[in-house]
């Protein structure tokens, strides 16, 4: 089972045993991690599951789409070179021991 | 204040975000929140597409895990609905014969769909989705359908007809206006949609509904249309709008018109009552103030944190941007805004690549934009609408026009023009 550290905005850190194959946002989202609000549920449709992609196997994460690229310029927190929609993230063994920050402001 | 009680009456997206909301506002007082259905809080949206295919799981529908409730120390009461509200003593009584006293209530119903009153509306697989019981219904005999006919062109009613065409099912939607979602839609993305969908194998009759079904043993096997043709169906799904849930505000005597009717915080002709989501009512500041109803996770959403803020004390007119999306097959369809006073529509992007954005103006002032798989190009709109940046129908067609740096700030809202 692939963990995920997560730091939330109050600086609180929440490490999750997440499942392979499902994203960050979803993992997020099942363990109460209400500050990624995942409004569209993960269809790609929303950019509020917005992460800073902070320490870890950052390297096991696919590339950004064009689409989510381009949404990134729109989250309400600012973007950063670490920015990413955490529904497009899927866990993986080789993504084992991530850390993502978690942004105060999804709106 | 932590003594006093709110009682939210329909747990789905609007009632969930509501009692959610209210913690997160720091209202420390008792929460109810009370559910005619035995589910905990889920998600519609999935229900008409990926849940159907298996690709989204029933676990991952819920809303918020199981526990979040309790941590938040909010009481749910599931499987019992509010059957009555006493606006004097300021209390509800429930399915279970249980009353709950409150201060104040927040009426989060929803909406139920229509019915078609037509013979053979009740054979055997003839089905309508909205809950989750619903979807499993149709999840169930989806795979085994040769023939599935949609009775509505609505988002909905799509959505379920490319599921069905994925699964390789032939598939035939009956509309009965001459263009799709026309009270929603441009009649240029309307068109597109209809021939994206042909292209996929998708038969579309639009001008004609069904008439009657008829069937052998109690099941369904054909519709008989208007004009009087008959298609072969063992699968009729109705999608022909939704009711707002009312009945029970209507009996207390609280004002219902198509919609429990609010001010523009969301508060109904009752001090203490209010009212969000899909059965609300509202002032809409992007239709010029008039009352509608908006169906949207969106709007539920939205509507919910500002009255949860408003029983914080922090009472704002609710002027959010309306946004809603809508996948079919693999089209990703996004609008931002209302058509309010359309009467100038600017394509951007390529329609060939099915790519594209449709603007829409009323004279000079953008009131709309409707997406078809550029969801940046939704964001940027929606920001557009929600600051307020200008944006005229001419500065569309300028060579070297960048929508996302007009947007994102990252360029003045008119670039110079030489
Ligand atoms: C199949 C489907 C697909 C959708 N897809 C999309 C989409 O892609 N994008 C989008 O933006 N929107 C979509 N929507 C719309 C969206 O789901 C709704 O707008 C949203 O759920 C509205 O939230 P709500 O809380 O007002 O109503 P609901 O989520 O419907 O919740 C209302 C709840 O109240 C309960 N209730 C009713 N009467 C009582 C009573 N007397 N006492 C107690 N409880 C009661 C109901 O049983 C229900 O559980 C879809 C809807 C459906 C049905
Ligand atoms: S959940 Fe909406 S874009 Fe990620």
């Amino acid at each position: 089972m692939p963990k995920v550290t997560f730091i939330r905005p109050n600086g609180e850190t929440t490490v999750v045993d997440g499942a392979d194959g499902t994203s960050i946002m979803q993992t997020a989202v099942s363990a109460g991690i209400t500050e990624v609000v995942a409004e569209c549920g993960g269809t790609l449709a929303c950019a509020t599951c917005h992460v800073y992609v902070h320490d870890g196997p950052i390297d096991a994460l696919p590339e950004a789409s064009g689409d989510e690229e381009e949404m990134l310029d729109f989250t309400a927190c600012p973007r950063e070179p670490t920015s990413r929609l955490s529904c497009q993230l899927p866990l993986s063994p080789q993504t084992d021991g991530l850390v993502v920050r978690v942004p105060p402001e999804q709106y | 204040m932590s003594n006093r009680t709110v009682v939210v009456a329909g747990a789905g997206q609007a009632g969930s975000q509501a009692a959610a909301s209210l913690r997160d506002e720091g209202f420390q007082g008792r929460i109810v929140l009370v559910g005619a259905e035995r589910h905990a809080p889920y998600q519609r949206p999935p229900l008409s597409k990926g849940y159907l295919t298996g690709k989204v799981p029933p676990e991952r529908l819920a809303l918020r895990p199981p526990s979040f409730y309790d941590n938040i120390d909010v009481e749910l009461r599931l499987g019992t609905p509010v059957t009555s509200i006493d606006v004097d003593a300021r209390s509800v009584g429930l399915g279970s014969g249980d009353r709950l006293e409150y201060h104040d209530l927040v009426l989060a119903l929803g909406a139920r769909n229509r019915g078609l009153p037509i013979d053979g509306a009740d054979l055997d697989g003839v089905l309508t989705l909205r809950s989750l019981a619903d979807a499993e219904e149709v999840r169930r005999r989806l795979p085994a359908a040769s023939s599935v006919v949609v009775i509505g062109g609505g988002f909905i009613g799509l959505e379920i007809a490319a599921t069905a065409v994925g699964l390789g099912i032939a598939t035939t939607v009956f509309e009965i206006a001459e263009q799709l979602m026309a009270r929603v839609l441009s009649p240029g993305t309307a068109s597109f949609l209809v021939e994206a969908h042909r292209r996929r194998g998708m038969r579309i009759d639009l001008g004609t509904s069904a008439a009657t079904m008829t069937g052998t043993h109690g099941q369904v096997r054909a519709v008989w249309t208007l004009d009087g043709r008959s298609v072969p169906a063992d699968l009729v799904l109705v999608g022909i709008g939704a009711v707002p849930n009312t009945e029970v505000a209507a009996e207390a005597g609280l004002l219902v018109d198509n919609g429990i009717v609010t001010d523009p915080h969301l508060r109904t002709s009752d001090p203490h009552v209010w009212a969000i989501g899909d059965c609300a009512s509202f002032p809409c500041a992007y239709a010029d103030g008039r009352q509608m109803r908006l169906e949207s996770v969106q709007n539920a959403v939205a509507q919910a944190r500002a009255v949860a803020a408003a029983l914080a004390g922090r009472a704002e007119h609710f002027r959010a941007v309306p946004w809603f999306w809508s996948d079919q097959a693999d089209l990703k369809i996004q609008i931002a805004g209302l058509p309010t006073g359309r009467d100038t529509v600017v394509m951007y992007g390529e329609a060939e690549q099915e790519r594209f954005s449709a603007f829409c103006f009323a004279g000079d002032r953008l009131v709309g934009v409707e997406s078809v798989n550029r969801p940046a190009d939704h964001l940027a709109a929606r920001r557009l609408l929600e600051l307020g940046i200008p944006l005229r129908p001419v500065d569309l067609t300028r060579p070297g026009f960048d929508l996302r740096a007009l947007a994102s700030g990252r360029s003045a809202p008119v670039a110079p023009t030489s």
